[in-house]
């Protein structure tokens, strides 16, 4: 917990972190308590009102089959919200434990653990999760599984060094010297202090997913229609984006504005818990 | 040097196997089979059991390995179900376009990102300091398609300008070509142009912080000599490796671009063979798209000694 307040004092301090943080806060509010709040159904279509532009009833305008924009964006923010927390649960969680015994056991684990994830990271993101998704097939679980798997590697990676780096430290060889059994030093000794370049890692890895997930359904191989995704809303708006430009301007804008504060917040926390930048 | 690249370079065979071996396996994954596929429901037992064994579909599953890498090692990729064509030749002929965007869209991201990343530097904490670390930020922040569209909407709705139809290679008209390429490549660019930005005001910052530089400044170097010879010379080597890792994701991004400015290179071959449900294709075109991947990043690594003389390989 102390670790968790510190994170928070040290970000009231910055304010460019702060306007990462409210961005994110905004993103999370429109995706899990927006969809009670929209004025229509996302996937109601009003066929007399079709490529209509913003109004009092429509505040985002319609798409080409009626549908109110506004709500399908904010569904929207919810399928990338739901996508990013659990590809990057996904990948987080693979990625602590191969990380943890990878950089903890070390020899031929460690070997075989980086192995794989050097053939993973041979593959640029994009291409990775397209192929992961054409074999199992396109849709939300599936989106998510790839993802995860694609951020599997980074995330290794990254506890991997951090608890090479803990475990030479005196007070971890102390506790194995008087005994402690080696599950209780990984758990309780090892794991709470590499915390810092994993949260840091989360927060990037969350905005690359939704990213990921966004590029994958403009793509066709993402969410489904008619599910919204501002991916696909935004492949689907190109056909009709110059009889009616909102239809391709709200996704883009939410889908920048989402990564942009992710990014915010992610270099933010990594400036503040690099500990060569904490003087 | 040499005998580090020698060695480097036979380290790649293993990583290579493993990517073969898995790109063979997630194929593998795939529901139904490729003589479903391309027979269709109707198909009678006498003919799947013919194209089962002429795929070799019926040999145990370490032999349909084997007879496959043996086949691309010595250029032979198969054919592709839709066409009947063999796969390699399609694959080079695409390569080109889609290393071409790779190329362009990386040069124009370092031609304007380098300049700006230094001058952001040596004006630290000036308006002009702000400026490039928004600009750099919203380049990494902006998702190519999103990019993609709204130029294309902007450039539509003010200039009525469309991206041209029809794909000429470089060596039929190099200035139509380049016409096509320059904006699908700024595009592509985008994001990079951001990251080695935000890079090299970052190490340009640091490195001007070290003693050397004052010593250079204390012996009445001029500014210019001191960034250009010095400060950014001892940059290069976290500028370079970005730009390794974001050659990488150019390469991914071409699948993107190539398919909103239709584009005819490996990336878009690769959605199309998706869409039509190609597996030898896809699974040709991903190998090597990864061949390429893993080349550049060895390629970056041995930059790396040239740039800097103190990293030595032993």
């Amino acid at each position: 917990m102390g670790f968790m307040k510190e994170i928070i004092n040290r970000l009231k301090q910055d304010k460019v972190g702060l306007v990462g943080v409210i961005g994110v806060a905004l993103v999370i509010f429109i995706g899990f308590i927006g969809p009670f709040l929209s004025p229509h159904d996302p996937t109601e279509m009003y066929k007399s009102h079709t490529l209509e532009g913003p109004s009092a009833a429509h505040w985002f305008g319609t798409d080409e089959f009626g549908r109110d924009i506004f709500s399908r964006v904010i569904e929207g923010a919810k399928v990338s919200l739901y996508v990013g927390l659990i590809s990057v649960g996904i990948g987080a969680t693979l990625g602590f434990v191969f990380g943890l015994v990878s950089g903890f056991f070390q020899g031929w684990v460690d070997h075989l653990i980086m192995r794989i994830m050097d053939i993973l990271f041979a593959f640029p993101d994009i291409l990775l999760a397209l192929t992961i998704v054409a074999v199992l097939g396109p849709n939300l679980r599936n989106t998510m599984i790839a993802i995860g798997i694609v951020f599997t590697p980074v995330f290794t990676r990254t506890v991997r060094a951090a608890v090479i780096s803990v475990k030479e430290m005196e007070f971890i060889t102390s506790a194995a010297a008087i005994g402690v059994k080696t599950h209780k030093v990984i758990l309780r000794h090892v794991s709470p202090n590499i915390l810092a370049p994993f949260i840091v890692q989360i927060t990037l890895a969350l905005s690359g997913a939704i990213l990921t997930e966004a590029a994958l359904s403009f793509l066709g191989l993402g969410i489904q229609p008619p599910d919204p995704s501002w991916g696909s809303m935004l492949n689907a708006s190109r056909q009709y984006m110059e009889i009616a430009p909102w239809i391709a301007i709200f996704p883009a804008l939410f889908i920048i504005v989402t990564i942009f504060c992710f990014n915010l917040l992610g270099d933010s926390l990594r400036d503040l818990l690099d500990p060569k930048l904490k003087s | 040097m040499i005998a580090y690249t020698i060695r480097r370079l036979l380290m790649l065979i293993p990583v290579l196997f493993g990517i073969s071996v898995f790109i063979f396996l997630i194929m593998k994954l795939i529901p139904g089979d490729v003589v479903s596929t391309m027979l269709g429901t109707e198909a009678t037992e006498e003919s799947r059991q013919q194209l089962t064994e002429q795929f070799g579909l019926d040999q145990p599953f370490y032999q349909q390995y084997f007879s496959w890498i043996s086949g691309v090692l010595v250029g032979d990729f198969g054919v592709s179900l839709r066409t009947g064509k063999p796969i390699l030749p399609d694959i080079l002929s695409r390569f080109s376009l889609t290393l071409e965007l790779t190329l362009l869209s990386a040069f124009l991201s370092w031609l304007i990102a380098i300049p700006l990343g230094i001058i952001a530097a040596v004006k630290r904490n000036t308006g002009t300091d702000f400026g490039v670390r928004v600009i750099s930020l919203l380049g990494v922040s902006v998702p190519n398609f999103a990019l993609a569209t709204l130029l294309l909407l902007v450039l539509s709705l003010t200039f009525s300008y469309y991206p041209p139809a029809g794909y000429v290679s470089l060596l039929e008209d190099p200035l139509k070509n380049l016409q096509m390429m320059v904006l699908p490549a700024i595009v592509l660019g985008t994001a990079m142009a951001g990251a080695v930005m935000r890079m090299t005001r970052s190490t340009v910052l640091e490195v001007l912080r070290q003693d050397f530089i004052r010593t250079i400044r204390a012996k009445g170097a001029s500014e210019r000599v001191v960034i250009f010879n010095h400060a950014l010379k001892n940059a290069m080597i976290p500028i370079l490796t970005i730009i390794g890792m974001q050659i990488g994701v150019l390469l991914g991004g071409t699948v993107i671009i190539e398919q909103i400015f239709s584009l005819p290179g490996l990336g878009q071959m690769v959605l199309t063979a998706i869409n039509q449900r190609d597996f030898p294709v896809v699974q040709g075109a991903v190998l090597f798209i990864a061949f390429v991947f893993v080349l550049i990043n060895l390629l970056v690594d041995l930059l790396y000694s040239y740039l800097d003389p103190r990293i030595t390989y032993k």
